[in-house]
C-alpha cells in the first residue's frame, strides 16, 4: 500500500515534466512575445527607437536565452514554489494563484455536488424501474445532458436569465467568507449548467451498474430475508454499484478546474481559466505555465485519491 | 430491408440517431444548394428577426443566419471526421505497436501519454490553436493532438490482451514475421475498439471545435462555425435571441443524433455491453 502511493508519486514526476515542456515549448512557438506587444501598445515613433525597447525588455525577462535555460531556471524555481512575475500583471504568479484558485475550486466542487445529488438518484430510479416509462425519461434527460454542449446549455440559461429576472452577471466577485448569499447567486447557474453536462455519464454509470448488481445472489438473499425494498435498493445494492462511479467522478473532479474556463467566461466569473484564456493572448509565459502546472496538479492527486479511496472501499481490491 | 427492420426493433434509439446522422450528412454535402446565402455574405440589414425570407433571421454584420447555419454544418462534419479518423487511427496504431514491442519503449510511451493527458483538452487546444494560428485545419490538427493519446491508451489495453492470447504465441511459433502478426493478428482483433472510439469521438470533436471558436480561438471568426456564431449571439442576447436558439440547436441535434448512433454501434459491435448502456 505505502510503496503502490510512493509509486504513483514517482510517475507523477514525468508527467509533470512532460506537460510543462509541452506547455512551455507552445507558448514560445505563439508568434509575438510580450515585449512586441508591450512596445507596440506604447507606440513609440520610430521603428529603431522600439527595436531597441523590445531587446531591452527580452533581456530583462530573460527571454533572449536559449529556451532551455529558460526552462531550466522556471522548474528549478517551480519546484521550490516559485513562479515568477506575471508580465502583464506586474507582481508574482503566486499572488494571481491565490486570488483565483479558491474561486475556481469552490465553482469545481459546487458543480460536483449539485451533479452527484441529482445523477445517483436519477440513475438508481433509471435501473429500478428498467425499461418503464420513468426509466425512458431518466435516459432521455441525461442523454439530452450529454448532447447540449456546455456552451448552449450556459447560453440558454443566462439567456433565461437576462429575460425573466433582468439579471446580468455581476462584474464584481464577492467571495464566500464575505457574503455567502452573493456569492452563491453569482456561482449558482455556472454550477448549474455544468452540473447538468456531468451528470448524463454519472446517470447512466449508475444506472448500468445497478441493473448489473441487482442480478446479483447476495442481493436476492436480501430480499428472500423479507427486507424492506428501499433497504435492499439503498443499502446493499446502491452500495456497490458505486465504485466504477466513484472513479468516473475522481476523474471528471480532476479535469473540472480546466474544464470550468467556458462557464467561466459566459457568466464573468474571474477564476483560473478566464485568466488563463487571457494569459495565453497577452503572451504572459509566466501565469501561463503556473495555472497549467497548478492544474496538471490538481488532476494527478485527485486522481491518486480516488485510486486510494477505491481501495478503502472495495476490500477486494489490492495493488502491490 | 429485413435487416433495417430489425434495427428499428432492437435498437430504437440508435435508428432515430441514425436518421438524424443521415440529416446531418445531407444538409453538409448538399449546403451549396441549400443555402440561399453564401455564409459569408454580409450584403443584408444586421439583426432581422426571423421572417419569410430570412427564416432564422441575420446576425451583426447582416449575413444569413439559415445560411451559416447549414454551412456550418458542413464544418462541423468535416472537421470531426477528418480529425477523428486521423487522430483515432494514429493513436490506435502507435498504442498497438508499442503494446507489441513492450520494455522501454511501452513504458517510454505511456510516460507521453501522461504527460499530454494531465493537461486539461480545452486549455491545450487553446495553446495549439495560439501556436498554430487559427484556422479550419490547424483546429483539424489541434483535435488529432487531443485525440491520439486517448486512443493510443485505449487501444494498448486492448492489444495487450491480444498479445497475451495463445493464437499470437502460436503465430510466433509458426516463425511469423513481426510485420505479419501485427498486421493480420493483432490489429483485426483491435478493430471493434477502434470503430467504437471513433463512432464515439465525433461528436466530442464537434463539440471541442465549437467550444474553441466559442472562446475565440477555433476557426477564424467569418467561418461558419456553430461555437462561433453562439460567441456572437451572447452579445446580443438581449436584442437578437434567434442568434442563439438556431445554432445552438443545430450541434445539440448534430451531438444527439451522434451519440445515439455511436452508443448502438458499440452496443453491436460489442456482445458483453449488449443492451447495457443507454
Amino acid at each position: 500500500m505505502g510503496s503502490y502511493v510512493v509509486r504513483r508519486l514517482l510517475l507523477f514526476i514525468p508527467a509533470l515534466i512532460g506537460a510543462s515542456i509541452l506547455i512551455f515549448v507552445l507558448m514560445r512557438l505563439v508568434p509575438g512575445d510580450i515585449a512586441e506587444i508591450l512596445v507596440y501598445q506604447t507606440g513609440s515613433e520610430t521603428s529603431g527607437v522600439q527595436q531597441k525597447q523590445i531587446q531591452q525588455i527580452r533581456q530583462e525577462l530573460g527571454l533572449t536565452r536559449p529556451v532551455i535555460i529558460q526552462y531550466l531556471s522556471w522548474i528549478g524555481g517551480a519546484a521550490r514554489g516559485d513562479f515568477g512575475k506575471s508580465y502583464t500583471q506586474r507582481r508574482p504568479v503566486w499572488d494571481i494563484l491565490r486570488e483565483r484558485f479558491p474561486r475556481s475550486m469552490e465553482l469545481a466542487i459546487l458543480t460536483l455536488v449539485l451533479a452527484l445529488i441529482w445523477a445517483i438518484p436519477l440513475g438508481v430510479i433509471s435501473a429500478v424501474h428498467q425499461n418503464g416509462a420513468l426509466d425512458y425519461v431518466a435516459r432521455i434527460a441525461s442523454l439530452s445532458g450529454l448532447s447540449l454542449p456546455l456552451f448552449v446549455t450556459g447560453a440558454l440559461i443566462l439567456y433565461g436569465l437576462v429575460r425573466v429576472f433582468h439579471w446580468i452577471p455581476p462584474l464584481e466577485f464577492v467571495p464566500f467568507s464575505e457574503d455567502p448569499v452573493e456569492n452563491l447567486k453569482q456561482l449558482i447557474w455556472p454550477a448549474l449548467a455544468q452540473a447538468y453536462y456531468i451528470s448524463a455519464p454519472i446517470t447512466r454509470l449508475t444506472r448500468s451498474q445497478m441493473l448489473e448488481v441487482i442480478r446479483q445472489d447476495y442481493v436476492r438473499t436480501a430480499r428472500a430475508k423479507g427486507l424492506a425494498e428501499r433497504a435492499v435498493v439503498y443499502r446493499h445494492a446502491l452500495r456497490n454499484s458505486l465504485l466504477p462511479v466513484v472513479t468516473f467522478v475522481g476523474w471528471w473532479g480532476g479535469r473540472l478546474l480546466g474544464g470550468l474556463v467556458i462557464m467561466e467566461i459566459i457568466f464573468v466569473v474571474p477564476g483560473m481559466g478566464t485568466a488563463l484564456v487571457q494569459a495565453v493572448s497577452q503572451r504572459d509565459y509566466p501565469t501561463v505555465q503556473a495555472m497549467v502546472f497548478v492544474m496538471a496538479v490538481v488532476f494527478l492527486v485527485v486522481n491518486l485519491v480516488v485510486d486510494l479511496i477505491y481501495i478503502w472501499l472495495d476490500p477486494r481490491i489490492h495493488y502491490a | 430491408m429485413r435487416d433495417v427492420g430489425r434495427l428499428l426493433r432492437r435498437q430504437p434509439l440508435g435508428a432515430a440517431g441514425g436518421l438524424i446522422v443521415f440529416v446531418l450528412i445531407a444538409v453538409a454535402v448538399l449546403a451549396p444548394r441549400l443555402a440561399p446565402h453564401g455564409p459569408k455574405e454580409a450584403s443584408f440589414a444586421p439583426y432581422l428577426p426571423p421572417s419569410v425570407e430570412f427564416p432564422m433571421g441575420t446576425d451583426q454584420v447582416g449575413r444569413d443566419v439559415m445560411s451559416r447555419v447549414i454551412w456550418g454544418a458542413r464544418l462541423s462534419l468535416y472537421v470531426g471526421l477528418v480529425s477523428v479518423v486521423f487522430g483515432i487511427t494514429a493513436g490506435s496504431l502507435w498504442g498497438a505497436v508499442t503494446a507489441y514491442v513492450g520494455g522501454a519503449t511501452d513504458i517510454g510511451s505511456q510516460r507521453i501519454v501522461d504527460a499530454v493527458m494531465a493537461l486539461p483538452p480545452i486549455i491545450l487546444a487553446l495553446a495549439l490553436m495560439a501556436a498554430l494560428g487559427q484556422s479550419v485545419n490547424n483546429v483539424i490538427l489541434a483535435l488529432v493532438v487531443l485525440l491520439t493519446p486517448t486512443a493510443a491508451r485505449t487501444i494498448r489495453s486492448v492489444a495487450l490482451g491480444v498479445v497475451a492470447s495463445p493464437y499470437m504465441e502460436a503465430a510466433r511459433a509458426v516463425g511469423a514475421s513481426r510485420w505479419r502478426i501485427i498486421s493480420r493478428h493483432l490489429m483485426p482483433n483491435c478493430l471493434a475498439a477502434y470503430i467504437v472510439l471513433v463512432t464515439t469521438n465525433v461528436s466530442y470533436a464537434i463539440v471541442v471545435e465549437a467550444s474553441l471558436s466559442f472562446i475565440g480561438a477555433g476557426a477564424p471568426p467569418d467561418e461558419p462555425s456553430w461555437g462561433g456564431m453562439l460567441t456572437a449571439g451572447i452579445q446580443a442576447i438581449e436584442t437578437a435571441p434567434w442568434m442563439i436558439f438556431f445554432p445552438g440547436l443545430s450541434i445539440s441535434l448534430a451531438v444527439f443524433g451522434l451519440n445515439l448512433f455511436g452508443d448502438s454501434i458499440r452496443d453491436v459491435t460489442d456482445p458483453r455491453l449488449r443492451g447495457g448502456l443507454g
